[in-house]
């Protein structure tokens, strides 16, 4: 076993890094903040060069790796900010159910399906819309819309993330059935996501840590804030491992096996178990270090200018997809009483009165 | 990344789990928690069959008469003796993990040859004398005193959270030899048949006697006993600490794992489960203990590629003290009154509640974020040396 990141995965994510760093430099991606297209064509169609959505294709669309590297390479894209919808293309590449998806031609949306208001993201420039149902399981049904043809769709004014434009509409139509699995796989490529965003909140609040300076110091030298940055370093490197975990046993039936054995529940229920932990702890992990970022930031977390806020609102926008934290953890539960409870029982406690 | 066990890994496990079958139902149940004469008879007998069988320091370089096995065999080793419900470490932990790898580092070879078999044997038990009352986080602060007397050490103060002292032959002991902080420390080895030992038993919040306080008064250590030079006691401390492979808490994690399973069950039937606050608590519980399994896993993958220890242990124990507590108040509040007692207790069903071992669980867990660095010192740790934040001025 050799559960490191290995050296060929380290370089896709430095040089998915340095090519988001010169092509989508976060000032040209802001600069369509509140657009009703967050990224253009030519942007979409570079990251379809780099080959983010066809990563698991065979040669030559793909380059024919698992999805160990896929959550590596959404990591960065989740840390650069990149707006979607990049889970729903790459899930559409991956099943082949979409042309162009691959290339960077196309677009494919992801949607919750349920009761409330439908918010479609990213509908105006979307080619095709796949619609999940969360189940406890985590395989419910997903249906593919294409075109995407909605019923009285109208843009939100407002939308909580200015880089993720979003539609309210009345109707979804049915759609073809398309395999279960992939809401799996896209909750891993969602829980990938929100451990960049986690990560990039940290680095920001480091930096900013070791530069401001009060009371003749730098702020990072103050336990208080040095603890708040400990615990966001700690709540990056649980879900990350999580989430790579998560992939590994998506790419490796045989070691599935041997592990639900010992958990004392099937293949799938393993996998299930594994992917809705890793995105109930991306999400946390998202949601709790921008928040903690912001606070390390003062008031100037508090300002447009600084980017904190854009991962705090991504943050939101992906934990309401895919199954939301309440949403996993209440479907998780089912698998405490899971599997071998037997062992010694520790000792007891002696409460009584006088010492022994 | 790869979750795959080698091939020798896994004939590793079968054959480990195989031995473990075959010898743990002659073993028998451990004696009460304070039956401490009671206790290193049986722990020093598991040490011993342990020995026999080839399994003994697995951690321990072959040279040394370990089984020299990697970090993932450690893991591993860990692993199935927690699942097969195997004896503790018990009395042997300091030998095995502290003292001991501390002789293979800095010892003499006489050192090496008087002390390492008998602890790998089974057949001496170590204590450790680090901390003092007014050296706790503070460790170089401190101020029990070592004289030089001739071929003697006269050593006077004092030592608390001393684990087995009642039952030890030697004492891992840092003593003030110089007025330098840090290179004023020297580390020696005092038996604990020593004239002038005075052992007071510490109890615990769940009534136990887990610790002893030492109470040193001119207490004459051969120089011969020193390991390491004079005044360098302090790099040989942080040396041993590198011996760590990330498997420190293994049993730990999987006893809590168990543990949520038994209190799953016990909610379900007492109908708690039927509350989605409680549900989710459960839901995070087996989230964040999956996820601390595979840092586990990480943590000994770099281990066993770098053969330095990392930090991640650091990061390990802030997260898993805090939920191992999440897990110890979840248990309270669903056995509620049931929790009042440390009499096992049977629910309205008339099945039993397992109250007694989730109310130890939940007392050791409060000790979690205190002991072998406090949480606070942990997150200083990890924001100071991972994170390259600035140390505070010192007043």
């Amino acid at each position: 076993m050799d559960f490191r990141v290995d050296d060929d995965q380290r370089e896709l994510a430095e040089g998915i890094r340095t090519m988001l760093a010169g092509r989508l430099p976060l000032d040209h991606l802001r600069s369509r903040e509140g657009a009703a297209s967050a990224i253009s064509a030519e942007d979409w169609a570079a990251l379809g060069e780099t080959g983010v959505f066809a990563l698991t294709l065979p040669e030559p669309v793909g380059t024919g790796l698992s999805m160990a590297e896929a959550v590596v390479v959404f990591e960065e894209l989740g840390r650069a900010l990149v707006p979607g919808p990049l889970v729903g293309t790459f899930l559409a590449a991956r099943a082949g159910l979409v042309d162009g998806a691959a290339e960077g031609r196309a677009r494919v949306g992801v949607h919750g399906a349920g009761p409330g208001p439908n918010l479609v993201e990213h509908l105006g420039s979307l080619d095709a819309l796949l619609v999940f149902t969360f189940a406890a399981d985590g395989r419910g049904p997903v249906r593919l819309l294409a075109p995407v043809t909605a019923e009285n769709a109208t843009r939100v004014e407002a939308p909580l993330d200015p880089l993720t434009p979003m539609w309210r509409v009345d109707a979804l139509p049915t759609g073809e059935p398309v395999p279960g699995d992939m809401g799996r796989d896209g909750a891993l490529l969602t829980a990938a996501l929100q451990v960049g965003h986690a990560a990039e909140a940290l680095d920001l609040a480091v930096a900013y840590a070791k530069d401001r300076q009060q009371f003749g110091t730098p702020i990072g030298s103050f336990q208080a804030v040095k603890h708040m940055c400990a615990d966001m370093l700690v709540r990056v490197e649980v879900a990350r491992a999580a989430v790579h975990a998560a992939a590994c046993l998506v790419d490796a039936p045989d070691v599935v096996d041997s592990e639900a054995a010992v958990a004392g529940c099937t293949p799938d229920q393993l996998v299930d178990r594994s992917v809705g932990g890793a995105k109930l702890l991306g999400d946390e992990a998202a949601l709790g270090n921008a928040r903690a970022a912001i606070q390390v930031h003062g008031g100037m977390g508090f300002t447009w200018e600084v980017p904190l806020h854009l991962h705090l609102k991504r943050a939101r926008v992906l934990s309401t997809t895919f199954g939301s934290p309440a949403a996993r953890a209440a479907a998780l539960a089912a698998y405490a009483g899971v599997g071998p409870v037997a062992g010694a029982p520790r000792d007891a406690p002696r409460l009584n009165g006088a010492p022994p | 990344m790869d979750l795959r066990y080698t091939a020798p890994e896994q004939a590793f496990r079968d054959e480990l789990r195989a031995w473990l079958a075959a010898t743990l139902p002659s073993v028998g149940a451990p004696p009460p928690h304070d039956d401490w004469p009671g206790r290193r008879g049986y722990d020093l007998r598991w040490q011993h069959l342990l020995f026999e069988a080839g399994y003994a320091g697995v951690d321990w370089p072959a040279e040394r008469g370990g089984r020299g096995s990697s970090p993932v065999e450690q893991l591993i080793f860990k692993e199935e003796c927690e699942r097969a419900g195997a004896p503790y470490v018990g009395v042997n932990f300091v030998g095995l993990l502290h003292a001991g790898p501390t002789i293979i580092a800095e010892g003499t070879a006489a050192q090496k040859e008087r002390y390492l078999p008998a602890i790998l044997r089974g057949e001496e038990v170590w204590c450790q004398g680090f901390s003092e009352p007014d050296a706790g986080s503070d460790l170089a602060s401190l101020r029990t005193r070592a004289v030089r007397d001739g071929d003697d050490y006269v050593v006077t103060g004092s030592k608390i959270w001393t684990s087995h002292a009642e039952v030890a032959d030697f004492c891992e002991l840092l003593v003030r030899t110089g007025e330098d902080r840090n290179r004023g420390i020297t580390w020696l080895i005092m038996p604990m048949d020593a004239p002038g030992i005075e052992i007071r038993p510490l109890r615990t919040i769940a009534g136990t006697t887990e610790f002893a306080e030492l109470f040193l008064n001119e207490v004459r250590v051969p120089v011969a006993n020193r390991v390491g030079d004079e005044n360098d006691g302090w790099r040989v401390t942080m040396v041993t600490l590198s011996f760590e492979r990330g498997t420190a808490f293994v049993g730990e994690l999987l006893e809590c794992m168990r543990l949520l399973g038994v209190l799953a069950r016990v909610a379900e039937r007492l109908g708690a489960l039927d509350d989605a606050g409680v549900a989710r608590r459960f839901g995070h519980l087996v989230a964040a203990f999956d996820a601390l399994w595979a840092l586990t896993k990480r943590n000994v993958s770099e281990a066993a590629q770098t053969g330095i220890p990392g930090i991640g242990g650091s990061i390990f124990k802030l997260s898993f003290s805090e939920h191992a507590q999440a897990l110890g108040d979840l248990a309270m509040e669903i056995l509620d009154r049931a929790a009042l007692s440390a009499d096992p207790l049977d629910g309205p069903d008339g099945a039993p509640l397992g109250n007694a071992e989730q109310l130890a669980a939940w007392f050791k867990s409060i000790s979690l974020t205190i002991a072998a660095g406090t949480s606070q010192v942990q997150r200083n740790i990890v924001a100071e040396r991972i994170l390259g934040l600035p140390k505070a001025a010192r007043r």
